[in-house]
């Protein structure tokens, strides 16, 4: 225990001494390759030219590195992976594709995703902006804000854990230690065993992730709000609109923007989603999605990579159209 | 909206009203949840499942068992034996309000009530739980009687549940494993990231754009997509080696390469706000860009590398994927979801268990972003506004 506190130690300042180093050194050694000070000018002119084409190699070099390691080679690898059998052996073509149209699971986990990406990036921008606009008009609205924002910092699987309480149920003639059960029976309704109604609890599960996600969109809707000019609101005071019609024509065709993004970066979120199902259910009683039968296969008998690589790059094509809108729209700003 | 309703007083009255209503129920939603595994992670085992954690404040009412002191204690008393004593062992911690000697029916008499229990033996139980069974003839047996008692029990927390989850359900080891992750992944990207930003906001050469467009679609690649080549290049050089495959070191990397895109695009557009002048100017006075870079720039960028720690902070404490992939399930190495999510499955309805554990894994996150969350949110505008 003590060593594995030392090797961390010594780690962090190896590692961090070892980038200073590293970025000081390179520096050094540009210097003294390609001198700029202390030769005849048009030699001085030349070597910085030479510094120039240099030096953002070397800042930039271990970054590539690492991204070409761990992100760029596996994306390939994957794909490559999908096309071949359980060990990575044999090239199998389209077999794995095929076998994926035929397989109820995933079938099942698709259909659930599906409903997972409509349902939870809609609540949770909605929730988010009514939170919003109405926390804008109180005076404890900073405090309200926070606490709703407070899930964010929350782990899927403690988040999990909260909710699996919220949701526990206990058999006829005990008292109800859930609070959900709690409520309902407390309203004269029946206790139910929530994350194992059938259909249903999907919602149940989905509820988690939008009680974590909703600070996220709220807090970024309000300080879209906050930018409205207030001018604009005030003509259409003068003109005599309704609150309503402020609302759905004034201000939300100014936050369009923002709302899109608020949807989109939580639609990738949810292609993801894994902790919540693996641990509420683990894709028990219908309630399996992508991410976790794509780990279930990478371990499951043993591991099949190749079937594990086959849904991933599912979800990977679920993530590309919103991959290549924000290309696009970062080359429209210019790189900036 | 506020303006429109501010034309008529009696409107914006019920307005305002609702208003306060509508955001108490979203924070009642949003706060009850946690509060929930909190108190019941303070209360005592029993109690926990006898009754829902929102009753815990108030005190409720019991039925319980006990027994009297033993014969072997009893006195002379006015030509009676008499046996004394207070049936709980803290007096005056709990109320009673009936008792009985028959499990049958365990209330039978009141508090106060002298009990006649046949041949002139007699057993008064007070409120307090003090008691006095006296008889005519002396009392005979090894053990004292049996009575029950209906009390009220006042509210009990304790903090036994952190006792046991830290020491004997190996939290407090995974807890150290977690920071063990989370301090090296959180650093090291750091600086990585700082100097591929600079170049891709001040430098100029050929490729700076498509680097750009590169690490803005990296942002959203699915980690789903890393794993398996990265769990068979870490047991391919594992076995090269003779290493294990599962370290510390490997998940290191593993979170600093899945965090810095995000670090890179984030710093990058921060950096790239920064005034041109102040480059200029330091570059005219024969400035080196190494030094721009750590004079100038690094200080200036101070807010959004705090911004950036905090999210890859929470971003690897709360991992559970990359954790179960690339670190192995031994004690030394599990992380807190991990054993979280281990107890999910072998404590399952032990709640004292689950909800001590969760909330130990919860409030290091908490803190961290209590304490720095304007640096948190200004890093989320900066970073999810522009790309997503």
């Amino acid at each position: 225990m003590a060593s594995q506190i030392l090797s961390a130690i010594i780690v962090i300042v190896v590692g961090v001494g070892g980038c200073l180093a590293y970025f000081w050194g390179a520096n050094k050694l540009v210097d003294l390759v390609y001198p700029s000070r202390g030769v005849s000018g048009t030699a001085a002119v030349d070597n910085l030219r030479r510094q120039g084409l240099v030096r953002p190699w070397l800042f930039i070099g271990p970054a590539i590195l690492i991204l070409g390691v761990y992100l760029i080679y596996p994306v390939v690898s994957t794909l490559l992976y999908s096309f071949y059998d359980k060990g990575g052996d044999n090239f199998v073509g389209l077999n794995n594709y095929r076998w994926l149209l035929g397989d109820e699971e995933f079938r099942n986990s698709l259909l659930n995703n599906l409903m997972w990406l409509i349902v939870v990036p809609a609540a949770c921008t909605f929730l988010g902006l009514i939170i919003a606009v109405l926390t804008d008009k109180i005076w404890w609205g900073t405090i309200a804000k926070s606490l709703i924002f407070l899930p964010l910092a929350i782990s899927f699987v403690g988040a999990s854990v909260i909710w699996k309480f919220v949701y526990e149920y206990r058999g006829d003639g005990q008292e109800q230690i859930g609070i959900l059960n709690a409520i309902v029976q407390a309203f004269g309704g029946q206790p139910q065993v929530w994350i194992s109604l059938p259909f249903w609890n999907n919602f149940f599960l989905m509820i988690i992730l939008i009680w974590i996600q909703t600070g996220f969109a709220m807090v970024i809707l309000s300080s879209a709000l906050r930018g409205i000019p207030e001018e604009t609101i005030e003509a259409a005071v003068i003109d005599g609109a309704n609150p309503f019609q402020i609302f759905w024509k004034i201000m939300i065709p100014q936050i369009w923007g923002t709302i899109l993004v608020v949807w989109t970066t939580i639609t990738i979120l949810v292609l993801k989603v894994f902790d919540i199902v693996l641990t509420m259910t683990n894709g028990q009683w219908n309630s399996q999605v992508l991410a976790n039968l794509m780990f279930n296969w990478m371990f499951r008998g043993g591991g099949d990579f190749g079937r594990g690589a086959t849904i991933a790059i599912v979800i990977m094509i679920g993530v590309l159209p919103i991959m290549i809108w924000n290309i696009r729209q970062a080359n429209k700003e210019g790189g900036r | 909206m506020a303006q429109a309703s501010g034309k008529s007083a009696g409107k914006s009255f019920f307005g305002r009203f609702g208003v306060h209503l509508a955001v108490l129920f979203f924070v009642l939603i949003w706060t009850l949840p946690t509060i929930g595994i909190l108190v019941t992670s303070l209360r005592d085992k029993n109690q926990i499942v006898a009754s829902g954690w929102w009753t815990s404040f108030s005190s409720s009412m019991q039925t319980s068992a006990t027994r009297l002191s033993p014969p072997s204690s009893q006195v002379q008393k006015d030509g009676k034996f008499v046996i004394e004593g207070n049936l709980f062992e803290t007096p005056g911690s709990s109320a009673v309000s009936a008792f009985g000697t028959r499990s049958a029916q365990p209330t039978e008499f009141k508090a106060g009530d002298v009990a006649d229990l046949k041949d002139g033996v007699t057993l008064q139980v007070n409120a307090d739980g003090s008691y006095v069974f006296a008889s005519p003839v002396a009392f005979d047996g090894d053990n004292g009687r049996r009575v029950y008692y209906a009390a009220t029990m006042p509210p009990k927390f304790t903090t036994d549940n952190y006792n046991t989850v830290l020491l004997s359900e190996g939290i407090g080891r995974s807890f150290l494993n977690s920071l063990t992750v989370t301090i090296p992944a959180t650093i090291i990207p750091i600086m990585i990231a700082a100097f591929a930003a600079y170049a891709l906001a001040w430098m100029r050469f050929p490729g700076r754009a498509l680097l750009i467009a590169v690490i803005i679609g990296l942002l959203v690649v699915p980690l789903q997509m890393a794993l398996i080549p990265l769990l068979e290049l870490y047991n391919g050089v594992g076995n090269l080696f003779g290493v294990p495959s599962k370290t510390y070191l490997g998940i290191w990397l593993a979170h600093t390469g899945f965090g810095l895109p995000f670090a890179i695009y984030l710093l990058r557009s921060y950096m790239a706000g920064l005034p041109r002048e102040l480059m200029e100017s330091a570059r005219i006075d024969g400035a080196s860009d190494f030094e721009i870079f750590t004079k100038i720039v690094l200080p200036l960028s101070f807010p959004v590398l705090a911004s950036f720690a905090i999210f890859q902070f929470l971003w690897v404490w709360n991992d559970l994927l990359v954790a179960m992939v690339f670190l192995g399930s031994g004690n030394d190495q599990l992380v807190l979801t991990g054993r979280l999510n281990a107890l999910l499955g072998s404590r399952g309805g032990d709640w004292e268990i689950l909800t001590t554990s969760a909330f130990i894994t919860i409030i290091v996150p908490l803190l961290v972003f209590f304490s720095l969350q304007r640096y948190f949110v200004r890093g989320l505008l900066a970073g999810s506004v522009k790309g997503g």
